[in-house]
């Protein structure tokens, strides 16, 4: 019978039924942060478990600290908690911590990949719902609560039912200036925020397959903004060749085996999915949200809707408080909004060619006057090789703060927060009303519209900066 | 975890769209804030206004709803962060199930986790209870009946909804999942020994 490549990946960690619909399925590797990780270590010592297989579970502080040039745990004062919880359950059970300062530290879904912690094929869950970015490399990668981290670490397992399969398939070519970020937000647009949930999603296509392996980890990022739990693309020979050589990434004869295996993970051409979207990649162009649901995005180049537009009444009310929020008026362009502040940063946009992206820009020129625009890299080693590209020196001379690696302005949990009713263009994933601080107002958007943004000191259209 | 049989009790109409998580509990309640804590600080960016008052159009800080066991929303409730903080919050303020025509599946399962039932049933019934309490709130009671998996409304209406069987099981019972997983340390070994051989570079230590 045909498979899909969930089939496949799901009955390769499926160790038996565990009653009522439900799977007992094997974790291959447990990423552990400063927030669920620390509570989940905390609760395992309280219960009193052992934790069997503690060489398959990585930690790395990244939530709660400070990004401020300089920092240590205690300089946001309020986060050395759970630092200090990561760091003590860590060494009390055997884990490898990448602490603040040493290399591999960063965005725990940044280092993840870039160490080969993560590698195809393998079941990696986080008490972090963005753990579906790992998807990009072929994994099958999953958020949980605390609780069921917890569960994880004591049985190396989780009780849970298989999804239902969806693929989404990117047809065509994306045109110029549009980038793996419009793409999934362009998807979340038509699908909706909810259009996701129970499915576990595979992005397909002849655009996502000419997709570098960095855009497709953003890609699969934002699956769960579209309800989904799990994204993810087969994996092939460019993931390969991006995951060889890694730190902990499988090395001669034992990698030979590894990609043979790899080789097998993908879905039978006559495989059949619950659910099946195509989208024209070429209608994709650079996408920005209007409201406070990623659902609420439109093209650059269009107006922002008007509730009377809306498709029932719910959500009439959800577009007419969202407006009210943002501090926006239906049947106007979006483009040349007036914004206030840039992050380019997070787990959705922060890796190298991010960076290079946002860069290429802001070469030759400066930040617009009363914008604070930061930047702030996915890890350690994104800092250390884009500073080698002299990356750092393009971003501050065009008058970007240039940061240490968190999670910093994304989740706001760290002291970091765009003031109230300050409007920002960030890279990052949610919109939610507070999410960047209380009252601010965000504008998901990809790197090079960030960096535009900054340069206009309004939204505007990246294709308009082409060289 | 707290065992749910049937809770009886007014229910607060919140049929937003996706009410996210960080609506639930802000980040900052995550950080340095017992689990104990987290009730006190529901839906704070809602029931309380900008100089810390309490808003009182939101429907949590009106009577009867103010302690309602019920919370009737709109479609994929719970979207967003994964963080287990929003349930116990929900728990803390007195919350026991959540009736919404979609959930997001991280925070159903931490829900589960937590003995905080989340309820499925179509757009229609949700609004329709939802008028109903708005009709006559003060006496207008909704039940949800774990045992006989109905939804009872304020007008003796009847819905029933689904729930895989072990999952029902451990909610009535109250069971913790890591116990019971642990019975079955003999298949996970097992398992594991013949991964060692079949992917073994997947085994670092």
């Amino acid at each position: 019978m045909p498979a899909t490549l969930l089939d496949r990946l799901w009955a390769l960690h499926r160790i038996g039924p565990a009653g009522g619909g439900q799977d007992l399925i094997h974790i291959d590797r447990i990423l552990l942060h400063d927030l669920s990780g620390a509570r989940a270590l905390t609760e395992v010592a309280e219960k009193g478990y052992a934790i069997p297989n503690p060489g398959l579970a990585f930690a790395t502080p990244d939530h709660a600290v400070s990004s401020a040039p300089g920092r240590t745990a205690e300089t946001f004062a309020k986060g050395a908690g759970g630092v200090k919880a990561l760091r003590e359950g860590a060494a009390r059970h055997g884990i490898r911590l990448f602490d603040l300062g040493e290399d591999g530290q960063g965005i725990v879904h940044v280092m993840g990949p870039e160490l080969g912690i993560v590698l195809p094929g393998l079941c990696v869950i986080c008490g972090d719902s963005h753990t579906c970015t790992n998807g990009g490399l072929g994994a099958l990668a999953f958020g949980v609560g605390s609780s069921e981290l917890a569960h994880a670490l004591a049985t190396q397992t989780l009780r849970i039912a298989k999804p239902r399969s969806m693929r989404i398939r990117f047809e065509g070519a994306f045109p110029a200036g549009t980038t793996a970020k419009d793409a999934v937000l362009a998807a979340i647009g038509r699908l909706g925020a909810g259009a996701g949930a129970g499915y576990a999603v595979e992005w397909a296509g002849s655009a996502v397959r000419a997709l570098p392996v960095e855009a497709r980890l953003t890609l699969c990022n934002l699956t769960i903004e579209l309800g989904a739990r799990i994204g993810f693309v087969a994996p092939d020979e460019r993931v390969f060749e991006w995951v060889a050589g890694r730190d902990l990434a499988p090395k001669g004869e034992m990698w030979e085996r590894a990609v043979a295996h790899w080789r097998t993970l993908r879905s039978d051409d006559d495989a059949v999915f619950d659910a099946e979207q195509v989208i024209d990649a070429g209608t994709v162009a650079p996408q920005v949200t209007w409201g406070t649901s990623p659902e609420h995005v439109i093209p650059v180049d269009a107006t922002i809707p008007d509730p009377k537009d809306a498709p029932d009444a719910t959500r009439r009310r959800a577009w007419e408080e969202a407006l009210a929020y943002q501090g926006l008026e239906p049947g106007r362009p979006i483009a040349g909004t007036p914004i206030d502040w840039v992050f380019i940063g997070s787990c959705t946009n922060a890796r190298l060619s991010d960076l290079r992206e946002a860069a290429a820009l802001l070469r030759g020129r400066r930040v617009a006057a009363g914008v604070t625009a930061w930047v702030v890299p996915g890890s350690v080693r994104v800092k250390r090789e884009a500073e080698a590209e002299g990356l750092d020196r393009v971003f501050t001379e065009a008058g970007f703060a240039w940061r240490e690696p968190g999670c910093s302005l994304c989740v706001a949990a760290n002291g970091e927060a765009v003031p109230p009713g300050a409007r920002c263009v960030s890279t990052s994933n949610r919109n939610f009303v507070g999410r960047q601080g209380r009252g601010a107002r965000t504008h998901l958007a990809s790197p090079a519209m960030a960096a535009a943004a900054a340069v206009a000191g309004r939204i505007v259209d990246v294709r308009s900066f082409a060289p | 975890m707290t065992p749910f049989t049937t809770v009886t009790g007014p229910a607060a109409p919140l049929l937003r769209p996706n009410i996210d998580t960080d609506v639930i509990i802000r980040v900052e309640r995550l950080v340095g804030t017992t689990r104990a804590e987290m009730g006190a600080h529901a839906f704070e960016v809602w029931r309380r206004r900008a100089d810390g008052s309490e808003d009182p159009e939101f429907v949590l800080n009106r009577e009867p709803f103010r302690r309602a066991p019920i919370l009737l929303a709109g479609p994929n409730f719970g979207c967003g962060s994964s963080r287990e903080g929003a349930v116990w919050a929900l728990a803390g303020a007195g919350i026991r199930a959540v009736i919404a025509p979609s959930f997001s599946d991280i925070f159903a399962a931490n829900a589960l986790q937590n003995g905080l039932l989340p309820v499925v049933l179509p757009e229609a019934t949700v609004r329709r209870l939802a008028a109903a309490v708005e009709r006559a709130p003060s006496e207008a009671l909704v039940t949800v009946d774990l045992e006989r998996c109905v939804v009872v409304g304020p007008e003796g209406d009847v819905h029933r909804f689904e729930i895989d069987t072990a999952r029902r099981e451990a909610l009535l019972a109250g069971l913790d999942d890591i116990g019971l997983t642990l019975r079955e340390a003999g298949a996970i070994a097992a398992w594991q020994e013949r991964d060692r051989a079949a992917r073994p570079w997947v085994w670092l230590a």
